[in-house]
């Protein structure tokens, strides 16, 4: 099955396979994927655990390569790239979230936002203009100079939001990026990043499992065992 | 840029475990610190070897009968020292001192012992700005007065060892140009003392007119013994002097070839201290690498999260090899400040090794050892830190650059 909603395509999969070797037992992650992220989608990869959603946004980023089929990211065809080509795509054209372990600990919230910026080689004063409205847009004003060990994991969250928009990317794939966080600032944190989405047009991927995250997806794309079961607009 | 954010992660990455930065930074400083001053310490062995052997009797450059090196008899003599000294006086630069000596093998007598002992006739004036042996090395009585018929002046341990003193005769034996044994009274007229006691043995010195006399060679001496004022002139210096002294049955040799012992232990030490700077890399290495290592394996998701926002493999090589560098350059430059500090408090007292003194004469190595630090020594050592402790963090930092992501980042 192929899902598109418009003919603007950010992202491509097609027929996408990923198995991984545990021993002896081969585990199929993702059996045949085709689906298309339309520019400006804000979209959410629903499905249970284990159902390959975070093998999906991996592959998308081109964190790791399928066993078959291809993804075009951006007009990029992921296979076609060394690991160094990738990083350079990962580093201009895609923005990550983590569930945890999102932030570089030695750096300040303001450097970890800069960190994308300043390896692109934007210019100081600039990079710290848009790292600071940023911050300050996540309601981060005055947090600047903390570490991410005296952030919470709320604003932690949002610290690793605004670094992955800050370097204005294609896409910000974010996985699971509210799991550890409580339902209230897990709430705030959607409400960025659709803010985000409507004000900037940046488009978000994010994988969840919770009803509540889904709701906030306007495209909603449920995988269960390796497949697309159900693609919907809201 | 992006060099500043690398140089900026490699420092403060560096003091998120202080107590193993600290542990290897020890370990860099002494290992420094051990390659600086001990280095100087060799070096001022072999420095003080040099100026003994330069001081005792040699000087930089020696002029003699080509045969007398072999055997030195007293027929293997200069028999014109007029030409010598023209040539010295063409050659040497205007600083530079020179002394001729007659020198033979003789038998020391007294009423009771008697030793074999070397006898030098000398200029005392001209011999003392050359050679150790000048008013100032007299303990008792006097210095030699040029011309003096019957005065010896004899080293402290041959006095012991003969059982003799001040004033009293000493009759020295020897070959003289005939072939005949040749024999004269000396009453010493004072006792030296030297650093080395073996010299104190060994040496007897009376005027040159004396010995010549007593030799019935003339005004033939033995040989001619050049000082410099600069020991890097040498080479030149003995170009010099073996081209005008070309025609003459004479040869130029500098102090390296009349110390062959000497200069092979100085080749010796340039060997060991290669060899003590790789022993100390090789232990302190080990523990770079394990630290390097260490502190990339407990960061393989902070890897494997730089990797997925971008961070080429070359610049994650890089980073840990700032990292690598800050710890490298703190403890060189640590080290190296305690490793001079340690060589400027002993140059002023030096340090006692009487109690190997006895053995350590045979090779000319005095009692007292003032380190002696060397520039060259100084960069070897930090180069070897430095470029060699760079390349053992090389594999680190591919094993970092090397992680996938997706691993990594899975990575507890």
């Amino acid at each position: 099955m192929t899902t598109s909603t418009s003919a603007d395509p950010i992202v491509e999969c097609r027929n996408i396979k990923k198995i991984y070797h545990q021993g002896k037992v081969d585990v199929v992650a993702l059996d045949g994927i085709d689906m298309i992220v339309d520019r400006g989608s804000f979209m959410a990869l629903a499905g249970p655990s284990g159902s390959g959603k975070t093998t999906l946004l991996n592959l998308m980023g081109g964190l790791d390569s399928p066993d078959a089929g291809s993804i075009i990211l951006d007009g990029n065809n992921l296979q076609d790239l060394t690991a160094s080509r990738l990083a350079d795509l990962r580093l201009h054209r895609i923005g990550f979230v983590f569930q945890a372990y999102n932030l570089i600990p030695v750096l300040s919230a303001l450097e970890n936002v800069e960190f994308g910026m300043l390896l692109q080689g934007i210019p100081a004063k600039e990079r710290r203009r848009r790292a600071m409205r940023i911050l300050d847009d996540f309601g981060l004003d005055g947090k600047y100079h903390r570490r991410p060990a005296e952030l919470s994991g709320g604003q932690q969250q949002r610290v690793a939001v605004a670094r992955a928009i800050a370097s204005d990317p294609a896409v910000v794939l974010a996985d699971e990026p509210t799991a550890n966080l409580d339902s209230g600032t897990g709430q705030g944190l959607l409400e960025l990043m659709r803010e985000m989405n409507t004000q900037r047009q940046v488009t978000f991927v994010f994988s969840t499992h919770d009803e509540m995250v889904m709701d906030y997806a306007r495209r909603r794309v449920l995988i269960r065992d390796g497949r697309i079961v159900d693609d919907r607009l809201r | 840029m992006r060099r500043i954010v690398i140089i900026q992660l490699g420092w403060r990455n560096i003091w998120r475990n202080r107590r193993r930065t600290a542990v290897i930074l020890t370990a860099v400083i002494i290992g420094v610190w051990s390659m600086v001053f001990l280095g100087a310490l060799m070096r001022g062995t072999a420095d003080r070897m040099v100026r003994n052997g330069i001081a005792t009797l040699t000087g930089h450059l020696q002029i003699q009968h080509p045969s007398y090196r072999k055997d030195p008899l007293v027929e293997h003599r200069i028999r014109d020292p007029e030409t010598v000294y023209r040539a010295l006086e063409q050659r040497l630069p205007s600083d530079a001192r020179w002394t001729a000596r007659v020198r033979v093998n003789a038998v020391a007598n007294n009423a009771r012992h008697a030793g074999g002992v070397v006898l030098l006739g000398i200029d005392p004036p001209t011999e003392a700005a050359v050679s150790f042996i000048s008013e100032a090395a007299v303990v008792a009585g006097r210095y030699l007065r040029s011309g003096e018929p019957h005065h010896i002046l004899i080293g402290q341990a041959l006095a012991d060892k003969l059982e003799t003193r001040l004033g009293n005769k000493l009759v020295m034996m020897s070959q003289d140009a005939d072939g005949e044994i040749a024999s004269r009274a000396f009453r010493i007229c004072g006792i030296y003392r030297t650093e080395m006691e073996s010299t104190e043995k060994q040496y007897v010195f009376a005027t040159r007119s004396a010995v010549q006399q007593m030799l019935k060679i003339g005004n033939d001496v033995s040989e001619v013994s050049v000082l410099l004022q600069r020991h890097g002139r040498v080479d030149d210096v003995v170009k010099g002097l073996k081209k005008t002294l070309a025609a003459e049955p004479y040869q130029v040799l500098s102090w390296r070839e009349l110390l062959p012992l000497v200069t092979a232990v100085l080749n010796m030490y340039d060997g060991f201290i290669l060899i003590w700077f790789l022993t100390v890399f090789v232990a302190m290495g080990f523990g770079l690498v394990n630290t390097i290592l260490m502190a990339v394996l407990e960061r393989i998701r902070e890897f494997g999260l730089l990797s997925a926002i971008g961070m080429k493999p070359p610049w994650v090589v890089a980073e840990v090899l700032v990292e690598s560098f800050f710890l490298l350059a703190i403890g060189t430059a640590t080290g190296n400040i305690l490793g001079m500090l340690s060589v400027v408090m002993l140059s002023r007292t030096g340090i006692d090794l009487s109690a190997f003194a006895a053995g350590m004469e045979f090779v000319g190595m005095s009692r007292l050892i003032f380190p002696v630090l060397l520039v060259k020594d100084v960069f070897m050592a930090n180069a070897t830190i430095l470029l060699l402790g760079l390349l053992v963090s090389l594999y680190p930092a591919v094993k970092a650059a090397r992680f996938k992501p997706v691993q990594a980042m899975a990575h507890n």
